[in-house]
């Protein structure tokens, strides 16, 4: 669960593509443990942010440190203590799922004892003997989520950038997915998640609302319903949305 | 209904094992907004690409505005818009090149039906001179709606135009649909998102290639026959541990604010399982009986069928 210390540390972050201000000093924090929703209209400069958290790619100005470690100096560092997962881009298809946990963690270069032990235990947990040998595709949708985000913390990274993991998923599967990220959460696992299902925005600790560029909202999903006066974050994201598009 | 606009019967398709249609059959009704809601491999996209003329099923038959798909397949390219779900628009093409190509090789101009998209393009229409590829995401779904229909369309087949998309867009994609259904055009939209169900007509519920139930959204409603009690508390993740723990529920899944618990008898009461989750010493929480919404039914009907 969230702790006091910050993990991701955000101060006056600016990206420009020419003269357009996809990032616009976006200052924020998140706290090791936490759930952290990044969450945006369409264009409203979310994916720019992750890439950059990811050491992917530079800011324009502004400060960021991810684990304490500087994006512009360390980035390599960066990358080994982080894990990501999208909805377009995780498990390889044509691999067996064991294929692709030796394949990521070799990335991360863990040592073949290492990938060992995390593949069994991973297998034993998610009770996974039957299915180990079997190419992704041949697998039911609804895993290949699931485990693409076990594949993706194989290294067990401090911070795990999730970017829409439940896009197209089923309504049983996206919920299971939820519980897993709880449970990393719990083993003190920082988690930054986008979503375009509101009901998911509910199940962070803490969400941030974007558009054109800056956040324009950060709170608990409790407090901003409350200072909104809605019912539920559904009306929180439309009531900021539609605002600022009327402005 | 009157005269069907779609009509499929026993269609069927795999790709190597994989069932990817099994055995669909079902009406549409000329006029209808017909929504087929279910997530990634619920067999949506095969079924579209079938009923546009693009893909041959393995069995069964299915007809549009009375051509079957197979052997007169050319009459229903001329009548049908199509929005698939990944590409549709020409990104090194500007907005008004993009309407010109779909006007012209369907064999008519844009200024004989750009009255049919007045509404729409005049949105994008500012942007008329810009790339394709260079439109944010709404006005990409914008200019592609207007692309499908600048041939004037009898039936329009949106495959997934939501997905992906953000609520407030995907809201107003909605508004934009219901605008255009008084030009009395044939609706066919697929979905992942449930919430989106009670936009349409009537909806089909899709998993693993089979429908699982056709219906208005309200009928697929009152089909739930359980009742669903709705939890709430500061500690959700904690109250649902407690909950799994209760031999006398059957389910509870987490419904963004609340967690939606059924009994494994009817008998269960919001007084019982308050009872129970006080016995447990559950922090702060409430109890109160809840209507099924269309996420609660397709849990249960997948969960029934497994």
């Amino acid at each position: 669960m969230a702790t006091q210390e910050k993990v991701i540390k955000v101060i006056n972050l600016v990206k420009k593509f020419g003269s357009f201000v996809a990032n616009d000093h976006l200052t924020f924090d998140v706290f090791r443990g936490e759930i952290f929703g990044f969450l945006g209209a369409n264009g409203a400069g979310k994916t720019t942010a992750i890439r950059i958290l990811c050491g992917l790619s530079y800011p324009t100005s502004g400060e960021v440190t991810i684990d304490g470690l500087d994006i512009y100096r360390q980035r390599e560092q960066i990358k080994k203590r982080i894990g990501y997962m999208s909805q377009r881009f995780s498990l390889y298809d044509d691999l067996t799922l064991g294929e692709n946990i030796r394949f990521y963690a070799g990335v991360y270069g863990l040592s073949r004892e290492d990938i060992r032990q995390r593949t069994a235990a991973l297998v034993d947990k998610l009770e996974l003997h039957a299915i180990e040998k079997k190419l992704i595709r041949e697998l039911p949708p609804g895993w290949k989520q699931k485990l693409a985000f076990s594949v993706a913390t194989i290294h067990q990274p401090g911070i795990v950038f999730l970017d829409e993991p439940t896009s197209g998923v089923d309504p049983i599967t996206r919920r299971q997915f939820w519980e897993m990220i709880y449970d990393k959460a719990g083993e003190g696992m920082t988690v930054f998640v986008t979503t375009h299902y509101m009901d998911e925005a509910e199940y962070c600790g803490r969400v941030s609302i974007m558009s054109e560029g800056k956040i324009h909202a950060l709170d608990t999903p409790a407090q901003l319903i409350s200072k909104y006066n809605v019912r539920n974050m559904d009306e929180v994201f439309l009531r900021i949305a539609r605002n600022i598009e009327a402005v | 209904m009157a005269e069907s606009a779609v009509v499929t019967e026993n269609l069927s398709k795999h790709f190597g094992a994989v069932k990817a249609l099994d055995d669909i059959s079902f009406k549409i009704g000329k006029g209808e907004l017909f929504g087929f809601i279910g997530p990634d491999g619920a067999g949506k996209t095969t079924l579209f690409r079938i009923l546009t003329t693009l893909l041959l099923p393995d069995g069964g038959k299915a007809t549009v505005e009375g051509f079957d798909t197979v052997s007169e397949y050319r009459q229903i390219r001329r009548i049908s818009g199509y929005m698939p779900g990944k590409f549709s628009l020409y990104h090194d093409l500007s907005v008004e090149e993009n309407l010109r190509f779909f006007a012209t090789i369907f064999g008519t101009t844009v200024s004989e039906n750009i009255h049919l998209v007045q509404d729409l393009y005049s949105q994008i229409e500012p942007f008329r001179k810009r790339k394709a590829g260079k439109l944010s995401g709404g006005m990409k779904q914008k200019l592609a709606l207007c692309c499908a229909l600048i041939h004037q369309p009898v039936i329009l087949f949106l495959d997934e135009p939501t997905t992906g998309v953000d609520a407030v867009s995907r809201k107003e994609f909605w508004e934009m649909l219901n605008r255009l259904r008084r030009q009395q055009i044939t609706i066919l939209v697929s979905t992942p998102y449930m919430d989106e169900a009670g936009r349409c007509d009537r909806v089909a519920l899709m998993q693993s290639g089979k429908i699982m139930t056709i219906d208005t959204p309200q009928g697929i409603r009152q089909q739930f026959r359980k009742k669903i009690l709705a939890v709430k508390g500061r500690d959700m993740f904690g109250l649902m541990k407690i909950l799994e723990g209760f031999p006398e529920i059957e389910r509870s899944y987490l419904f963004g604010q609340s967690l939606h618990v059924t009994g494994v008898s009817e008998a269960l009461t919001a007084d019982d399982l308050s009872a129970r989750l006080r016995q447990q010493q559950a922090p702060d929480f409430r109890v109160e009986e809840i209507t099924p919404d269309i996420e609660d039914c397709f849990i249960d009907l997948t969960a029934t069928r497994e």
